[in-house]
């Protein structure tokens, strides 16, 4: 692959000196064009436009943006609402707080757009609590854009009206799962929905048909709908289009947030060549791809994959591809594109109870087995890390783990599972050899 | 209740974002919350009574969500961030600095009411951990040195203070 460069699409004002997040910068910038020709179209060629550009969902899931818009029940009489899903809370990223403190215009032009192709007469901000400026930045560009008619009654002196509102979590991970997010925008606890029948698109926001998206998603419609989906689809690989932001932290020289086409760079160039590889004197362990609920990768291991075009690869971590599609193909996932980087510094006992202790943390106790097995993996590693390691830790840890996945009401089952499963797998050697060491928590960095 | 007219407005305003009042459920203890300090039996039942639900929908919300409290806190609001990328780079002894500084133990307030100091989940800064949030402003790259400064800015702050 050619030396990756960074395609800066979401990101082209972000750090730029003198860009500042209020509206008169934004229309200098040509801001809200977009919306006042988009709002001349047919809301279902915007909605055509996002089909055809093959955006997927950059929340987690991967899932097609185009798609959920077409699930949404518009034949129910009820109004349709859209959530624009600004909980990140997945650890390891910090996209969607750049989007919103450095550009918050460019979020809500996208909302705005998003919300005429879908007749939408009301959207909310769900913003997690941790981002009190980044609340007070979207309230006020909110009211700079309805000073200017792009938000609230008669957009830009149509008969459309559709206001946006900022509604704050108050520090819980569960809220990022969409139902969940729903439950608690209703005033309760986020426990989430079992689908079926609570798919959003159809039985959401007040039982009614709701499109929740990551703003990093939203913020990708703008530029669709200003370039066109055929456009957008050019960018990035197959089935995996357009730009995305990968967000690296951990054991790196330059962590930071960097965009780039969609899989059109390999996870060894963004570490090494985009932010400089491993410290001084240290050398990369292992790696989780796409927030801390991905399998992690051990540097060193192999992956027989099949290529799109139907021939085999044989490749090692650094050759990985940063897409949705290769990176399950390496039994991982793309997720939230939060890449945490681990150097050999770390024992892995110690890494794994740190993230045990987060799920645990989390978990929203709805469903027996999550609630039970994040308490009983935090339990197990916390005792491996003061003292108490046994050797049959990582037979336990992986039995609890797999009872976990696939036995919930979400997919937080299988984002607390996923980490135990792979760390014991992986690294097992080093779970026996905690327990014959009897080794204590006394590393170079403590995790615990 | 005793709350700022200031808040109060926000509170009728925040009413007027949804068609179902319960929604406002978050919104009003936020608010409630930042005008007194902690959420009391007395602010509960306020609550529930202005959005015509019963005090139990509401402790449900504040025994779950994280950032909801019962008691007061400090004058100044410490929150360092505990998961894997600020570990990685060294939340954890920046945490225990905090601690040294104050004297004072995890998620009480200090001998003289002046800090709380928390351990919380993942802040969402994770590319300049350890991140350190400080009421509501956040700091970035928090090493044990700039811990020491930032409880020093405290303490001064807390020496001019009448």
């Amino acid at each position: 692959m050619p030396a990756p460069v960074q395609r800066r699409i979401l990101l082209a004002h972000i750090d730029e000196p003198g860009y500042t997040s209020d509206i008169d910068c934004y229309l200098r910038h040509g801001g809200y064009g977009v919306m006042k020709r988009a709002i001349a179209r047919q809301p279902e060629e915007l909605i055509d436009e996002v089909k055809k550009s093959g955006l997927r969902g950059r929340g987690g899931a991967g899932f097609s943006c185009g798609l959920k818009w077409t699930l949404v029940d518009r034949k129910s009489g009820k109004p349709v609402y859209l959530v624009v899903n600004a909980d990140e809370s997945e650890p390891g990223t910090f996209k969607d707080r750049h989007l919103i403190h450095q550009d918050p215009h460019q979020l809500i032009e996208g909302i705005m757009i998003t919300c005429w192709a879908n007749n939408v007469r009301q959207a909310y901000i769900y913003i997690r609590g941790e981002f009190p400026q980044g609340a007070r930045i979207l309230e006020r560009a909110i009211q700079e854009a309805r000073e200017h008619r792009f938000v609230g009654r008669n957009i830009l002196g149509t008969a459309y009206s559709c206001d946006v509102f900022v509604h704050r979590g108050a520090g819980a991970y569960i809220c990022g799962e969409e139902t969940g997010l729903i439950e608690s925008l209703e005033g309760k606890r986020p426990y989430p929905r079992i689908k079926p029948p609570y798919f959003p698109a159809v039985l959401g926001l007040y039982q009614c048909p709701t499109i929740v998206n990551n703003v990093e998603t939203i913020c990708h419609v703008k530029h669709i709908a200003d370039m066109g989906g055929d456009a957008f689809a050019r960018i990035g690989t197959p089935n995996n289009t357009g730009t995305r932001i990968y967000c690296v932290s951990g054991h790196v020289r330059r962590p930071g947030y960097y965009e780039f086409e969609v899989g059109r760079i390999t996870l060894g160039q963004l570490l090494y060549e985009v932010c400089g590889g491993p410290r001084p004197g240290r050398t990369f362990k292992a790696v989780i791809p796409g927030g801390s609920s991905a399998k992690v990768l051990k540097f060193g291991e192999r992956f027989r994959v099949k290529l799109r075009e139907g021939s085999m690869a044989e490749w090692s971590v650094e050759d990985i591809p940063l897409d949705f599609d290769y990176l399950s193909a390496c039994g991982t996932m793309g997720g939230s594109g939060g890449v945490i980087v681990m150097d050999d510094s770390v024992n892995m006992v110690e890494a794994l109870a740190n993230i045990n202790a987060f799920y645990a943390h989390e978990s929203c106790g709805q469903c027996t087995p999550c609630r039970e097995g994040s308490l009983w993996m935090r339990k197990i590693t916390t005792r491996m890390v003061h003292g108490g390691a046994r050797a049959q830790d990582g037979e336990l840890l992986q039995s609890v783990a797999d009872q976990i996945a696939g036995r919930t009401v979400c997919a937080f089952g299988e984002a607390c599972a996923w980490p135990t499963q792979s760390f014991v797998q992986k690294f097992g050697d080093e779970f026996r050899q905690y327990a014959e060491t009897k080794k204590t928590a006394k590393p170079v960095t403590p995790l615990v | 209740m005793n709350l700022k007219p200031d808040t109060l407005r926000k509170i009728d305003e925040a009413i007027t974002h949804y068609p179902v009042k319960r929604s406002a459920a978050l919104p009003l203890l936020h608010l409630v919350q930042e005008d007194q300090g902690y959420l009391s039996d007395e602010a509960i039942e306020w609550i529930a009574a202005r959005l015509e639900l019963q005090p139990i929908n509401l402790y449900e919300l504040v025994t779950f969500y994280p950032m909801f409290r019962r008691h007061p806190i400090g004058r100044r609001h410490i929150r360092i961030c505990r998961t894997l990328s600020c570990a990685l780079t060294g939340g954890y002894p920046v945490f225990e600095e905090f601690r040294r500084q104050f004297g004072c133990d995890l998620n009480e307030v200090s001998a003289d009411g002046e800090v709380t100091i928390e351990f919380v989940e993942c802040l969402a800064s994770c590319g300049s951990g350890p991140i350190v949030m400080i009421d509501d402003d956040l700091y970035e790259n928090v090493d044990v040195a700039k811990a020491r400064v930032l409880a020093d800015k405290i303490k001064a702050e807390a020496a001019k203070r009448p």
